[in-house]
């Protein structure tokens, strides 16, 4: 019998119940008093010299309060990276100043310019129209290869070869070279991984409010992480002390990375409202969000694998061009290093692993985490040569992951991390078990008959999730402590709030949070409810993303109920007039071991605050524990998927015929939450290799700025009902958390690209074709010409 | 300024409006029913859908003014008066068929339109009749269960034809 309650339980989401009635309050439902609107005056090209902005008669018109530039921020701090990458030379990154409002030059197509705030945004867009800009033109630099040529353009004056960074990562060259000079056999593989634009559908949103008789600013904001955002702003930005600055994300409509980064918008709200005391608001448009929400992946990579004689991995070598953008995002530099390399050695047992990076700036939007961050881009390389090597060596592919699979635990990576435990050849089984696998020949048969190419594409993964801990984190050049905190509340009357750190975007921490808490305590689950996204009423958060919630704030409030469990011990044993020792908590009562003796957990919580009767010379009154958890390592999530994909010879079309996900999460709380998770991971996963590609022209132009253009999945574009199963049987618990939990928030968008890819590859080849290789998106044009070629 | 007059679930409203203000700023704004969510700019995402004299529209293709005389129905009118989620409502949340909630109200309304149209709709027409609508969260599938189940049909039994 699946559990009604507690943990395990596929609890029906409490939050549900405003989303479905229109009650939900996301940041552009919030208006405030007397306030103005901004709205931004965006380079239209992708790199220019400002010359002049003349603002007169924009400042006449109507309604407008105020007209700020570039000028306005002279002073100001600029827009903060999080992580410091150090190259191979042993020199920190270029960090270019990131202004609030461009100053001196534009570069990238959305940089703003000016920001017009007036009493409606009718006006304020109105009198930007009234600008006059003189703007130089300047060659934009856009492709990475070309930016890092010599006497190209330079995107940032003092940075001559737009290099970021080169970085180095994992096994020395002496071993990489001596591994592949000895192999049996050498795949090398080039590939794209396609920029995209994550596209959460609520568009970015900021309002600014300042209370001058007390010196308070507040700003809500669509954010994942409202105390990252109070710390950089406030620290960094605009020179804010904590205790008069509250951030507030409220209901906030998905995030996918792109909501963790302190934008300018938000800057310029908070300070323009201090400014005019009064409040300003800006909601972005989605034309806006395509050209200034940050944008995710954009990799170009060489990767070889070194093969032995008997098929075994011996070594594996990346070099890669990231794209950063024009400017560092908050937390850019550590995607392609820290996130990507230490993924590198995936699921297998190679001895010798290298990473190689150039980090390039460019005249587009800047580029940062997007769901995976890091993560899919090494999956991607990794399962797509595997499925090469295969082809090349005639061995079946799963059988050459088999061989490969690392099998025994801990496992220490040549890329620095160990995996604390995992079981490959269980997902593996699984995958293969809820695939059919032997019935692929049969299904082949019948799309054949229908003139159709079917093709079967498997991919294994690793990921590593809840990044930390802190101190490791430091070393590597984290400007932030990665751990999080919890507050457990107790009332008199034995309901309880908790205060969370984690920021809950779609993923349901008001329903499985009170699950865990409801399961230690034994009580039920209507007793407790979650607070989370403002930092006036949470006592600190790193936030959500990287799959971290649970495991990393999960656990804090697992260390804080624990607490509260140890003092309510110490009440109801001076209740009960028993020893502590002898307390024990089961369903809500706390009983002397061996008797009949018990007291409920009201009656303690009442006794904690009102203590008539209550140890008052040992422990203060009242219940309420405070913990942050700063996890020991990563966790590491692992899967096996497959996929079938039929591909009409025709017009080079590629649909999605059965898709099988088999993970391994660890301990799953919710289970409904976790496969709608890993629904959604997928459902970007496929709109990456099939759909969705964010696109410049050689002048810097962004060519898909709506949904005219850039294709997002829709419902037709995911496999059908019956051919789609997300399992999570395959269970080992995380080693170094209390709950054994591993995150499950962005397998699904790692584990698919390349097992689309390799199935659609696999369905060409069996028509004949010899095609290695298509960059994603695999659109029908692409895999058209493909066939022609 | 023109004034319009329409009932928006099922009260009357009276209202100065400019000619050039959207359905959706009109019932953002002026109404104050946020439910209608804004996702795009090119009529493209159907955050914004609504029933106009019982028919889906999109309320960012269509100006407060042309409501003028009309039935207008919104998120906000779909529950019962006591709070009773609706048959879809309660499938959206029995099936999961909602994350972050910006695309529901959107994916609720289509849905209804679908089931009045066509009360017993396949896996296939239910996932054509959301191709103006978008959500980032779910990937459909648990849409499409609710969506099925809201119908009262069996979904596994759907799924299998
Ligand atoms: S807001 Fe109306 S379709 Fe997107
Ligand atoms: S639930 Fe978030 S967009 Fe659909």
């Amino acid at each position: 019998m699946p559990k009604d309650h507690g943990i395990g339980a596929s609890q029906k989401r409490r939050e549900d119940v405003r989303f479905l009635t229109g009650a939900g309050n996301y940041t552009d439902d919030i208006n405030v008093y007397n306030q103005a609107y901004v709205y931004f005056l965006r380079s239209d090209v992708a790199h220019a010299k400002i010359k002049a902005v003349d603002t007169q008669a924009a400042a006449a018109m109507p309604g407008v309060v105020r007209i700020f530039t570039g000028k306005d921020f002279e002073g100001i701090g600029g827009l903060p990276c999080g992580w410091q990458v150090t190259d191979k030379n042993g020199e920190v990154m270029k960090e270019p100043p990131h202004p609030v409002l461009a100053q001196g030059k534009v570069r990238h197509v959305g940089d703003p310019i000016a920001a017009v705030v007036a009493d409606s945004l009718e006006e304020a867009r109105n009198a930007a129209e009234a600008i006059e800009l003189d703007l130089e033109e300047l060659p934009p630099v856009v492709d990475m290869k070309a930016a890092l040529q010599p006497g190209a353009t330079k995107v940032h004056d003092d940075i001559a070869d737009n290099l970021c960074y080169d970085w180095q990562f994992g096994s020395e060259t002496g071993d990489v070279d001596a591994a592949f000079a000895g192999a049996a056999h050498v795949t090398t593989l080039e590939l794209v991984n396609n920029r995209l634009v994550a596209n959460p559908m609520e568009p970015r949103v900021a309002v600014g409010e300042y209370s001058r008789a007390d010196d308070m600013s507040t700003l809500y904001t669509t954010s994942q992480n409202p105390h990252v955002i109070r710390l950089l702003m406030g620290a960094f930005v605009l020179g804010i002390p904590e205790h008069k600055l509250r951030v507030v994300a409220p209901d906030v409509g998905g995030g996918f990375g792109t909501k963790i980064f302190h934008y300018a918008e938000e800057a310029f709200c908070t300070f323009a409202a201090r400014q005019l005391n009064r409040p300003v608001k800006w909601t972005s448009s989605r034309t806006e969000a395509f050209m200034s929400d940050a944008h995710g992946r954009d990799h170009v990579t060489k990767i070889e694998l070194a093969l032995d004689a008997d098929n075994n991995f011996v070594g594996l070598r990346t070099d890669t061009y990231a794209n950063m953008g024009a400017y560092l995002s908050t937390f850019a530099s550590s995607v392609p290093t820290w996130l990507h390399g230490t993924l590198m050695a995936g699921n297998y047992r190679t001895p010798a692993v290298q990473v190689n990076v150039k980090a390039v700036f460019t005249n587009t939007v800047p580029v940062d985490a997007y769901r995976g961050a890091g993560r899919p881009e090494a999956t991607y390389q990794l399962e797509r040569i595997i499925d090469k090597a295969a082809r090349e060596l005639n061995v079946d592919p799963i059988k050459l992951r088999r061989q490969n699979f690392i099998t025994s635990f801990p496992y220490a990576t040549p890329v620095a991390v160990e995996y604390d435990t995992g079981d490959y050849v269980a997902t593996m089984d699984k995958m293969e078990e809820l695939m059919d696998i032997p019935g692929f020949a049969a299904r082949r048969a019948e799309s054949e008959a229908k003139g159709k190419l079917r093709g079967l594409g498997v991919n294994c993964f690793i990921e590593a999730c809840g990044i930390a801990p802190s101190n490791l984190v430091g070393q590597l050049g984290a400007r932030a402590g990665l751990y999080d905190a919890a507050t457990v509340r107790v009332n008199a009357t034995g309901s309880i709030s908790v205060l969370v750190g984690a920021h809950s975007h779609g993923q349901g921490h008001e329903t499985v949070f009170p699950q865990v808490v409801a399961e230690m305590l034994g009580i039920d689950e209507s007793m407790i409810d979650i607070v989370h996204g403002d930092t006036s009423k949470i006592p600190f958060g790193m936030g959500t993303y990287g799959s971290r919630s649970l495991a990393v704030c999960g656990s804090a409030m697992v260390r804080a109920t624990e607490k509260i469990i140890n003092k309510a011990k110490k009440i109801a044993a001076h209740l009960l007039e028993a020893s502590e020792a002898d307390i024990e908590l089961k369903d809500g009562q706390f009983s002397v071991a061996g008797t009949d003796k018990s007291v409920a957990w009201g009656d303690v919580t009442l006794a904690a605050y009102v203590p008539h009767n209550y140890p008052l010379e040992d422990i203060e009154p009242g219940l309420e524990e405070t913990a942050f958890y700063d996890p020991a390592n990563f966790t590491y999530p692992a899967g096996a998927y497959a996929c079938e994909v039929e591909v009409d010879p025709e017009t080079g079309a590629v649909t999605i015929e059965k898709f099988v996900s088999a993970d391994d999460f660890g301990n799953v709380i919710n289970p409904m939450i976790v496969e709608g998770q890993v629904h959604g991971g997928i459902a970007q996963g496929i709109g990456q290799a099939l759909l969705e590609n964010c696109a410049y022209d050689e002048n810097g132009q962004l060519l898909s700025a709506s949904y005219m253009d850039y294709a997002m999945p829709r419902a037709d574009n995911l496999p059908h009902l019956a051919n789609y199963i997300v399992d999570h049987s395959c269970q080992t618990p995380c080693t170094h958390n209390p709950l054994g939990v591993k995150g499950c928030g962005e397998a699904g968008a790692i584990g698919s690209p390349p097992t689309v890819v390799n199935a659609v590859i696999d369905a060409l080849r069996s028509g004949g074709h010899n095609v290695e290789h298509i960059d994603m998106p695999v659109s029908p044009s692409r895999v058209w010409a493909a066939m022609q070629s | 300024m023109a004034e319009v007059t329409m009932t928006v679930n099922g009260k009357t409203v009276t209202k100065s409006v400019k000619g050039n203000t959207l359905m959706t700023e009109f019932l953002r704004d002026e109404l104050r029913l946020t439910g209608t969510h804004v996702g795009c700019d090119t009529s493209q995402c159907g955050a914004c859908n609504i029933h106009v004299d019982g028919k889906l529209v999109k309320a960012c293709t269509m100006f407060a003014g042309e409501a003028d005389g009309a039935r207008i129905a919104t998120i906000e009118g779909q529950a019962d008066a006591d709070g009773t989620l609706n048959a879809i409502q309660a499938a959206f949340q029995e099936y999961h068929g909602l994350q972050c909630g910006f695309c529901t109200p959107g994916m609720v309304m289509a849905a209804a339109a679908l089931l009045k149209d066509n009360p017993k709709p396949s896996e296939a027409e239910v996932r054509h009749h959301l191709e103006g609508n978008i959500c980032r969260c779910t990937g459909y599938h648990n849409i499409v269960r609710a969506i099925l189940a809201a119908s009262g049909q069996d979904v596994p039994a759907v799924a299998a034809e």
